[in-house]
């Protein structure tokens, strides 16, 4: 494609502001010293309702949501695309339920991440390894997508079209500077770049769907075009007798698809480590769910980007490449100096979450796996130092995965990630309820749905792609098409339950030890002053609030 | 202090929550639930008409969800968190 100068230099104006800002994070409320993981990892867990909220929204919406989310609108329509806005609505009203319970037993005992709660509960270092090990699989292809999103601005722009070490030189300096500001800075460095993120993503999402469609006619016409283009595809499918690719709504085969795909993703989405990272951030116990009444903003964005993909098509752009539609809807719509600062968008998107998923999956390695089995006497300091080393490693492992890879195996993992991750449900989440399940039946359960899950993914298949084609499989025993993940999380919880019942028989007394007391779960509740500070005692005399 | 000599500070043994304030729970619990059946309920909604200048159904209808569960979770929040909070006298 051809290089576009003007559209470069705004893109690269705005990434090399974002890069100071990353850097300057490290003063922003500066904390006595960054060597704790509380500090680095958790930016001092002092973040108010107004930081949190760009911070989660940033972290949740990623680059690659507005690059995936438009072009499986623009190759397939509703049921793959549109679904994204229905689960992005039903995952605020989990969080309201969920977070404030795991934000207050976290704060309690000091939690950093979803596999220390999980240890704790269930007096098993070893169901902890599960759910941190779980956790990191899901990360690491998910970190390697936000790279493939700045990918697809910087090929749209015309760059990378070079070969070798030139076409993935910008990459590869991207990533140098997020590693370099995330090491030093920490949390903080994301959270404050989300300030920009989402405000170039409102202005840029804002002008495209006022703008975008007074070009096309208004959004009659679009969707009158998306209706053509579904007829056209429908009887292009029929004159080969096979079924449609392209959907403008939900047809009957695909309700039970549409459904579990939404409440199976809303489920999944705060079992992300990086997701509890941004909640655990937060400074008292109700910010969170204050929040989720403004949050959906941001799911409001993203049916907005989600047309975009319709839009693409009412525009005319064509394109294999799906994840190209928004890019490229841009390129031909927008004056070259705003497509910059969409592009830019793009990627600055890419860096706030790649960040804190570094941070999360660093922190899951320092806690759950350093720290629980190879130093349990490592400091606040130690710590702290080994997570920003972890960091490192898991960004530069993701930068090797997508340009030594190719990018459809960091998409087939980054769905698998989303079916692996929805297995440690039953343990964090209904962990926060009630610890009746057994540590070993849910160590059973876990895997039975990981082995389940994977094996079912791989064996999806289209005429043109033989594994790992979706998410979605036929259900045992009920017949229609459903989330692979939410018929896997079944599968986990009856065996979490069946083992649970045979070890009470068996071996009573091996139901290990419950570190939490009920009232830890309402630390903070709303009705009773905030508990007095107290000291951390033999940590470097951190003063820490409860 | 606990044995890794932090200070505990309990809630004060205060009665369970769902006891105190029956009503407000049960209402929480059906404005929260209220997007699960409608947004899952798909048949309910995957129709063209009746389109909303020109945009189907079936997009405007989920959109529309989007508001009223934001709307449900901030009644939610008053009722679960600022009405507790007021009772105690503890507002602002």
């Amino acid at each position: 494609m051809k290089f576009d100068a003007v559209a470069f230099a705004i893109f690269a104006i705005l990434f090399v502001f974002v890069t100071v800002v990353g850097f300057a994070a490290v003063r922003w409320r500066r904390a006595e010293r960054l060597n704790s993981l509380d500090e680095w990892g958790l930016g001092g867990r002092s973040f108010g309702g107004f930081v949190t909220w760009f911070l989660l929204g940033g972290d949740l919406y990623t680059a690659y949501t507005f690059i995936a989310v438009p072009g499986a609108m623009y190759a397939l329509g509703a049921v793959s695309g549109w679904f994204a806005v229905a689960y992005t609505i039903l995952v605020w009203p989990i969080v309201f339920i969920l977070m404030p319970r795991l934000w207050s037993v976290s704060h309690r005992h000091g939690f950093v991440t979803p596999a220390d709660f999980v240890t704790a509960r269930f007096g098993s270092r070893f169901l902890g390894l599960a759910i941190a090990a779980t956790g990191i699989l899901a990360l690491m292809p998910y970190i390697a997508l936000q790279l493939v999103g700045i990918q697809s601005v910087l090929q749209v722009m015309g760059l990378g079209s070079g070969t070798g070490i030139v076409q993935d030189l910008p990459l590869i300096i991207a990533f140098v500077l997020l590693a370099a500001f995330t090491y030093t800075s920490g949390l903080r460095a994301p959270a404050l770049i989300a300030f920009v993120k989402d405000t170039l993503i409102y202005i840029v999402v804002i002008a495209a769907v006022v703008y975008i469609p007074i070009k096309l006619g208004g959004y009659d016409k679009i969707f009158a075009a998306v209706e053509g283009h579904a007829k056209t595809v429908a009887a292009a499918a029929a004159a080969k007798h096979t079924p449609s690719t392209f959907a403008l709504l939900p047809s009957a085969k695909s309700y039970w698809a549409y459904a579990t795909l939404a409440l199976g993703s809303a489920m999944a989405l705060f079992m992300y480590p990086h997701a509890v990272t941004g909640v655990l951030a937060s400074k008292r116990r109700e910010t969170i769910r204050r929040n989720t009444v403004f949050l959906p903003l941001y799911s409001l964005m993203l049916a907005f980007i989600a047309l975009l993909g319709f839009m693409a098509i009412a525009a005319g752009i064509h394109t294999t490449n799906s994840r190209l539609a928004a890019p490229l809807l841009f390129q031909q719509e927008f004056p070259s100096w705003f497509a910059g600062v969409a592009y830019a968008a793009v990627a600055i998107g890419a860096l706030v979450p790649a960040g804190i998923m570094s941070i999360a999956a660093a922190n899951l390695f320092t806690r759950n796996i350093y720290r629980d089995f190879f130093r349990p006497a490592a400091s606040h300091a130690e710590e702290a130092q080994v997570s920003r080393l972890a960091s490192l490693v898991v960004k530069f492992g993701a930068l090797a995965f997508v340009l030594g890879i190719n990018t459809q195996n960091a998409i087939n993992l980054q769905l698998l990630g989303g079916i692996w991750i929805l297995q440690t449900f039953p343990a964090v989440a209904i962990g926060l309820y009630t610890r009746w399940m057994h540590r070993w039946g849910l160590i059973a359960g876990w895997l039975a749905g990981m082995v389940y899950g994977t094996v079912t993914a791989y064996g999806v298949s289209t005429p043109t792609v033989a594994h790992f084609a979706g998410s979605t499989a036929p259900i045992p025993f009920l017949g229609p098409t459903g989330y692979i993940a939410l018929t896997a999380l079944v599968l986990n919880l009856g065996v979490s339950a069946v083992v649970t019942v045979a070890l009470r028989v068996l071996a009573a007394r091996t139901a290990g030890v419950d570190a939490t007391q009920p009232d830890d779960y309402v630390v903070d509740l709303p009705g009773t002053p905030l508990a007095p500070t107290f000291e951390l005692a033999g940590t470097e005399g951190r003063r820490q609030t409860i | 202090m606990d044995d890794r000599g932090r200070v505990r500070v309990t809630t004060g043994g205060r009665p369970p929550r769902v006891a105190e304030a029956p009503v407000a729970y049960i209402v929480s619990a059906i404005l929260l639930g209220s997007a699960f059946v409608a947004l899952l309920w798909v048949p309910s909604y995957a129709k063209l008409t009746p389109d909303l200048g020109g945009i189907p159904f079936f997009y405007w209808y989920s959109l529309a969800w989007l508001f009223i569960n934001a709307l449900c979770q901030g009644v939610a929040y008053m009722l679960l968190v600022v009405m507790p909070r007021r009772r105690r006298g503890l507002w602002p």
